[in-house]
């Protein structure tokens, strides 16, 4: 099956209860986050306590096991799956298991545990509700918290109905729930081993925490002797005491729950007595607590990814889930296109490519557009976006060369040759813009050929139902040059940054953002610059996107030593200067770039707060508008700077609270994720379709978005700085 | 500030957790009402640190076989700690099976000490930190009663109760 008609096929049985899911999960978080007072301050901690514990883990990993051992259990160090699956096997082969109970625990998952039990002849049940239903359908996870996100509660009923043919046909979530409890309770009791993950083990007492709302870890290790915990050992923190911020943010940022039901903080062997639960003569307290304990810590290539300057963040996740839920396109998707063979969502491609290699991270590594909307999400401050990017650089370099691009005068640099010809095209957007002005309209009309666009479909994979973007004759930095400063006695000088898009496509935002700089007295200039770097950079090509960083450097920092700020239109471009850059760039030169950088509101903002008169704007009474933020922007705290500016000039703003448009640059135009993208797209669409929003003109500050609406709705959308230059 | 007995009762309410006050002596009293027979339960003397109070009076079965523990419907334990800005409850893992008593049933019914009440999460896990170092024992923060979502909506009452009701011991006056 092509990738489209996968994705398709997903969105079509899954999508709905995924979308459903994931984004009552994500607003959840939202609204238990903002009434957390010290949010930022727990993520900081949290983010130390990783960052530490990974720089000490070999310290850490003596520590720990002298305490588990002290306190009466074993610890093994696994390799990998097959070595840490030998050790368990032999535990329960040497109690003489016939049943292992098992909590829902992602490293099992991850080692396949259950195929290596079976093999043995050892019933293996999944207790956790949700895990149980995919034992029973025999389907993979779709996400790291709620496997069975997918499944609706139609679809268990049926499969329940199914399968043990109850008296009564079991319908409501009540229903299902109990039947399910009932079940799963008699074979928990009969089971001799328990397997259980584990979210965190502390070294100074060996104490583990569990994380469950069911119940069932809980019961998985009461109602049986031996107990087997398998983690990897990057979940290793010093002390109980750091479990205090996991314990604030782990429910919060992935249920949106305040806190889990339970969350157990074993320090086994317990001390809870193990009862024969057919018993009727023995008083509980008269049963002996002999029992046994396992901790089976699996490195599986993470001590690897500890040396690996890129990947080592992977090892801070908590598996919260919240970049899942945030992401918009898993929003669609869900795990079982975005994830790989155990881990799904943004941190997966991390995971996977430490554990199993650039292969299967490859197989769903380009679902992640790079919009960042999961980096504020993440409790632990992980730039998941940056980890997907450099393992597409790497899966990107992985590949063989071809022998004779067709297009390879579209790749100036001989260090990014191995990425895929689709990849260079959008890669090097910016000679194609160079190229499409200067040879306006016949670039726009040729581009618009059916002969064209089935060779762009064919060799580019553009989809065709896609329209380009229009190039005109006259770039902005054209424009600008036959023009004389229109400021006298300036307040402040500065330099409009010409990005690709503005420069070549959409001139009159930047015209338009040139005239409203000048009438609140900045004197402007537009030099000729390189792009930015983000189309190489979304397209995995580090080494290209850094030559495009070094050559904005070398353009602005001449203006910026003369002390002119930094304006810039497009918000990922904003973005890449004041956040992807310190990856590329020294630090002088990334801290004097995004020091003095502004995405345009911001400086305009800040403008009229410092006296500027927003009478030399063009403003309105009452005019009603629809506002769509774009994904960075939102992610750095820029989207309020717009709804003041343009409120300040009269509008009534209403915005749009949907993660991400779709669009995301190059994505939505790529045949496999088209149908992807405007299935993203369709809850923007909506929410600029409601009652009250539906009249009004809509206002997008990122090209990409513009884009999408474009696509979405009748209304053509604008730039908001157009609004204020009237 | 609001106290931490108003914020930890709030926090409970929240969660659907019910609340009873009472003293020492009205304690059996309190039990009685607060359970649904048949009840099982756990001697309170070492947790609740006094002779005087047992479930003597009370139609609770102190440390039943397993299977009366299978066939109760009511479970009642004594609560180590109780954390106010969360409403969870902290529970021990003792040699008389309490963490059986509290999960093996429909409904589960702590006894908690008043002054066993910790303002927020970071107290009461320094708290922990302090008695797992000293004792390498184990707990169980419990929030609200269990619950599943996994079945297409919220269910309470997945592995564990699907009823909590807290019986605070106020001080003696
Ligand atoms: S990367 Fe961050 S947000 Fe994603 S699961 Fe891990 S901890 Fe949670």
């Amino acid at each position: 099956m092509s990738k489209a008609d996968e994705l398709r096929e997903l969105m079509r049985t899954e999508g709905a209860a995924i979308a459903q899911n994931t984004q009552g999960f994500n607003d959840g978080r939202y609204d238990s986050v903002a009434d957390l007072e010290d949010y930022e301050d727990l993520k900081s901690q949290a983010r130390a306590i990783k960052e530490d514990a990974i720089a000490d883990l070999p310290e850490l990993l003596d520590q720990l096991t002298e305490t588990v051992e002290a306190n009466g259990g074993t610890v093994y160090i696994a390799d990998d799956a097959a070595d840490a699956n030998d050790y368990i096997r032999n535990v329960v082969a040497d109690r003489d298991a016939d049943r292992v109970v098992k909590s829902k625990s992602m490293t099992s998952e991850e080692i396949e545990v259950n195929d290596a039990l079976e093999a043995d002849g050892v019933d293996v049940v999944e207790t956790d509700l949700g895990e149980w239903v995919l034992q029973v359908a025999d389907e993979a996870p779709s996400h790291i918290v709620a496997p069975a996100i997918h499944k609706s509660r139609e679809s268990i009923a049926e499969l329940f109905n199914e399968r043990f043919d109850p008296e009564e046909p079991l319908e409501t979530a009540e229903e299902l729930t109990h039947f399910a409890r009932e079940k799963l309770g008699e074979q928990i009791i009969d089971a001799q081993v328990g397997i259980t993950g584990a979210n965190f083990v502390t070294a100074d007492t060996g104490t583990m925490a569990l994380v469950t709302s069911e119940g069932n870890a809980r019961k998985t290790v009461a109602a049986t002797d031996t107990h087997v915990a398998v983690a990897g050992v990057e979940k290793i923190i010093p002390t109980v005491e750091d479990l205090h911020p996991f314990v604030e943010l782990i429910g919060r940022s992935g249920t949106g729950q305040d806190i889990t039901s339970y969350v157990s903080l074993l320090t086994p062997p317990v001390d809870t007595p193990v009862v024969d639960f057919t018993d009727d003569e023995t008083p509980l307290s008269e049963f002996d607590n002999d029992r046994e304990f396992h901790l089976v810590l699996i490195d599986n290539g993470r001590l690897d990814m500890r040396e690996d300057d890129d990947l080592r963040e992977t090892l801070y996740c908590i598996r919260c889930s919240a970049c899942s839920n945030s992401c918009a396109n898993f929003q669609s998707v869900g795990g079982h296109a975005f994830g790989g063979e155990t881990y799904s969502g943004g941190i997966a491609t991390g995971w996977e490519a430490g554990i199993e290699g650039l292969d299967t991270a490859a197989e769903f590594n380009d679902l992640c557009t790079g919009c960042t909307r999961c980096v504020n999400a993440c409790p632990v401050g992980i730039d998941i976006p940056w980890i997907n990017t450099v393992v597409r650089d790497r899966i990107n370099r992985d590949k063989d060369t071809p022998g004779d691009w067709l297009v390879d005068g579209l790749t100036p640099d001989q260090e990014d040759g191995g990425a895929p010809l689709q990849k260079r095209f959008f890669g090097n957007f910016e000679t194609i813009a160079k190229l499409g002005s200067a040879t306006a309209p016949v670039s726009n009309w040729l581009a618009d050929t059916s002969v064209s666009r089935q060779a762009m479909e064919r060799v580019l994979g553009i989809d065709p139902r896609r329209d380009l973007p229009t190039f005109e004759r006259e770039t902005l930095v054209e424009w600008f040059e036959t023009r004389e400063s229109q400021v006298e006695d300036p307040d402040r000088r500065a330099v409009l940054y010409p990005d690709l898009y503005t420069n070549h496509v959409q001139v009159d935002r930047g015209k338009a953002a040139v005239k409203v700089l000048e009438a609140l007295g900045v004197d402007v200039v537009v030099p000729p610059t390189a792009s930015s770097g983000r189309a190489p950079l979304s397209q995995g090509m580090v080494a290209t996107a850094t030559d495009h960083a070094e050559r904005v450097v070398d353009a602005l920092a001449p203006h910026i030593d003369d002390g002119r700020d930094v304006v810039v239109v497009e918000p990922s471009d904003h973005a890449m200067f004041t956040r992807e850059y310190e990856r590329l760039l020294n630090d002088r030169a990334f801290t004097d770039l995004a020091e003095n950088s502004y995405e345009v509101f911001e400086y305009v903002y800040g403008l009229l707060d410092n006296g500027a008169d927003v009478g030399a704007l063009s403003t309105v009474e009452g005019g009603e508008i629809a506002y769509h933020s774009h994904c960075q922007q939102r992610t750095l705290g820029l989207e309020a700077h717009t709804v003041a500016v343009l409120e300040d000039c009269g509008y009534d703003v209403t915005t749009s609270d949907v993660e991400c448009c779709g669009m995301a640059g190059s994505f939505g135009y790529k045949s496999d994720y088209y149908e992807l993208s405007m299935d993203v797209g369709d809850r923007l669409r909506t929410q600029l379709r409601e009652d009250g929003v539906e009249e009004r003109p809509v206002v997008a500050s990122g090209t990409s978005c513009l884009e999408q609406i474009d696509a979405l709705l009748e209304r053509q959308p604008r730039h908001p700085i157009e609004l204020l230059a009237e | 500030m609001e106290s931490k007995r108003a914020s930890f009762e709030g926090a409970l309410k929240a969660l659907g957790v019910t609340v009873t006050a009472t003293t020492e002596s009205e304690l059996e009293a309190a039990v009685t009402e607060a359970i649904t027979e048949p009840a099982v339960g756990v001697a309170l003397d070492d947790s609740v640190g006094s002779e005087a109070v047992s479930l003597a009076e009370t139609p609770v079965t102190v440390d039943p076989t397993p299977v009366e523990l299978r066939e109760a419907t009511t479970g009642v334990t004594s609560a180590q700690l109780g954390v106010g800005d969360y409403g969870s409850l902290v529970l021990t893992m003792t040699e008389q099976a309490s963490e059986l008593v509290s999960l093996f049933v429909e409904r589960h019914v702590a006894i908690l000490h008043e002054a066993d009440i910790q303002p927020d999460m970071d107290t009461a896990i320094a708290e922990l930190d302090e008695r797992f170092n000293e004792t390498g024992e184990s707990a169980i923060l419990a929030t609200g009663p269990s619950a599943t979502a996994d079945m297409g909506a919220l269910v309470k009452g997945a592995h564990g109760p699907k009823d909590v009701h807290v019986i605070l011991v106020e001080e003696a006056e």
